[in-house]
């Protein structure tokens, strides 16, 4: 009872807006084509999350029901979310860990990093493209630089904040040094690093859909700049709709992961 | 058998901005397989550093502290400490942190099982095996830290101020835990504190240190049967002595500490 209470609650200014849109769009007061009413965006959700065909005989069930371009699109994106973090994020911590724990290595590479990481990710467009081309491998390029710093960095400080009492009381255990890299160290430096994991994938999803929109032709952010060329604005909505719902799903999901993979931290609520 | 811990002429100078810290000056003593000494003092006094030597991790400025004809060179197993935060690995479960040490020398899982059940049921702990440190009590978390390094099974054990964070009924009780067990296994037990009730309580033998430097004020054997009522007049006779001899070293390191503030 609470629960739906709480809900009601909080629809109430959402459904208030769709109401006063939808009216005002009924009303003639802005043009279709420029600010299309909600229920013909929703129309045109609908009809591109639907698949295009009718099912062929011999097709899976699954197949069919994921031939819908909505899917496709919204599996390309993801895949390349995906790929590109699992690139950046795979570079970003052994280094992050190294400069955590050697301040030589840190002195090394600490200057170049700082000169790099406040160059945005969009401002290596052209030369993604101009070293990898289309399809793929320029997005990938771009989302895993986007997630490299946010891990990097959240990794150096993760480690550099372990607790003394911690490495003393492993090193009375006696502890050597590889044990103390991958059972004290990296555990105790996991709230950083998953602090970092969740603001990377966070720029990774921002980028994927500036990189669709350069190189390649499938794709959430592919597909609301295409709906832009045939003035489909309703289409253009609808799929933004689409990135939020799937970053809230994303985001949702790396929450779930940290709550879990945390679940011995004293700052977490259950 | 294991070996007495022969403190031999230690010094340790701390170099700091403001000039060299005296911390220890001419300790030397020796500790005896199976005897629980205490080291009583004020703040300052460098009991914590004395016991930091023997763990080593920190090797004192002169000296040497020798056990099985070995001088202490760094911190190992075969001297496991207590420390008064706890220090469990919070990602750890009870069962996990006091498996880690054995871990850590590749023994079996069988064994390890073994060894952790067996203290799970020493410290009371046994409905507590998968539960995180954060969801434990203060008292517990000693238990689990007194586990941990019980099953190291190395024959000295060193706790610096325990119980210090515990609530005064808890202290009692894990004090009477420690004794037990103290009794049950023959371990050698170098314990630093500074409640003169709690020296008096538990030690065979305390060894009071002075203020800056730290120096050993008086080494005294606490003859008295176990286990020791804090309310008879031998008990209360011994607390007034120690409490006069620890009062008058609080009383200079008061005295350091105001004189420091004057000159701020």
């Amino acid at each position: 009872m609470r629960k739906i209470k709480d809900f009601a609650h909080g629809a109430l200014v959402p459904v208030l807006v769709l109401i006063l849109w939808e009216a005002c769009s009924r009303a003639g007061l802005f043009s279709a084509v420029v600010m299309p009413a909600p229920s013909a965006v929703a129309a045109k959700w609908w009809a591109y999350l639907l698949p295009a065909q009718a099912q062929e005989a011999g097709q899976s069930w699954l197949a069919w029901a994921f031939s819908g371009e909505l899917l496709h699109d919204a599996y390309s994106s993801l895949y390349r979310v995906i790929a590109g973090f699992i690139i950046g994020a795979g570079l970003a911590l052994p280094l992050g860990l190294l400069m955590g724990a050697n301040t030589r290595i840190y002195a090394l590479f600490n200057p170049l990093m700082q000169i790099l990481r406040p160059i945005p990710p969009i401002a290596y467009i052209p030369l993604a493209i101009l070293w990898f081309g289309l399809g793929n491998p320029p997005s990938f390029f771009l989302i895993a630089i986007g997630a490299f710093f946010p891990v990097l960095m959240n990794t150096i400080a993760g480690v550099r904040q372990v607790d003394g009492i911690y490495l003393r009381a492993a090193r009375n255990l006696g502890v050597g040094q590889w044990t103390m890299f991958t059972r004290v160290i990296l555990p105790a430096a996991t709230p950083y690093i998953l602090a970092g994991v969740r603001i990377g994938i966070g720029t990774a999803f921002i980028v994927v859909i500036v990189s669709e929109m350069i190189a390649v032709n499938d794709g959430l952010g592919f597909r609301i700049l295409e709906a832009r060329e045939f003035m489909w604005s309703d289409k253009i909505i609808a799929g933004m709709i689409t990135i939020g719902l799937l970053g809230l799903a994303i985001d949702t999901a790396v929450s779930r992961l940290n709550n879990h993979l945390l679940r011995w931290h004293r700052g977490l609520e259950h | 058998m294991s070996s007495p811990i022969l403190i031999d002429n230690v010094q340790k100078v701390f170099k700091t901005p403001g000039g060299d810290v005296v911390a220890l000056k001419d300790i030397n003593l020796t500790i005896q397989p199976g005897e629980f000494v205490c080291l009583l003092g004020p703040s300052g006094c460098g009991k914590s550093t004395l016991l930091n030597a023997v763990a080593g991790f920190q090797a004192p400025s002169d000296g040497q502290i020798v056990i099985d004809q070995k001088a202490i060179r760094s911190p190992g197993p075969d001297r496991g400490m207590v420390f008064q935060e706890y220090a469990l690995f919070p990602w750890m479960s009870v069962a996990q942190n006091i498996a880690f040490g054995l871990e850590v020398q590749k023994k079996e899982k069988a064994e390890i099982g073994l060894v952790v059940n067996q203290l799970l049921d020493l410290l009371h702990l046994k409905d507590f095996r998968d539960r995180f440190p954060k969801d434990l009590s203060g008292g517990m978390r000693q238990r689990v830290a007194i586990a941990r390094v019980l099953a190291l099974d190395s024959p000295i054990m060193l706790m610096d101020e325990p119980f210090g964070a515990l609530d005064a009924l808890t202290r009692r009780n894990l004090q009477d835990e420690l004794l037990r067990i103290w009794e049950k296994l023959g371990k050698t037990i170098l314990f630093v504190t500074h409640s003169i009730e709690e020296s008096i309580y538990l030690a065979d033998r305390i060894v009071v240190m002075t203020y800056r430097p730290g120096t050993v004020k008086r080494d005294q054997i606490v003859a008295m049967p176990r286990p020791r009522d804090p309310a008879s007049p031998a008990f209360n006779d011994l607390k007034r002595e120690l409490g006069r001899l620890v009062m008058e070293e609080q009383q200079r390191h008061a005295d350091a500490e105001m004189k420091l503030a004057a000159v701020d």
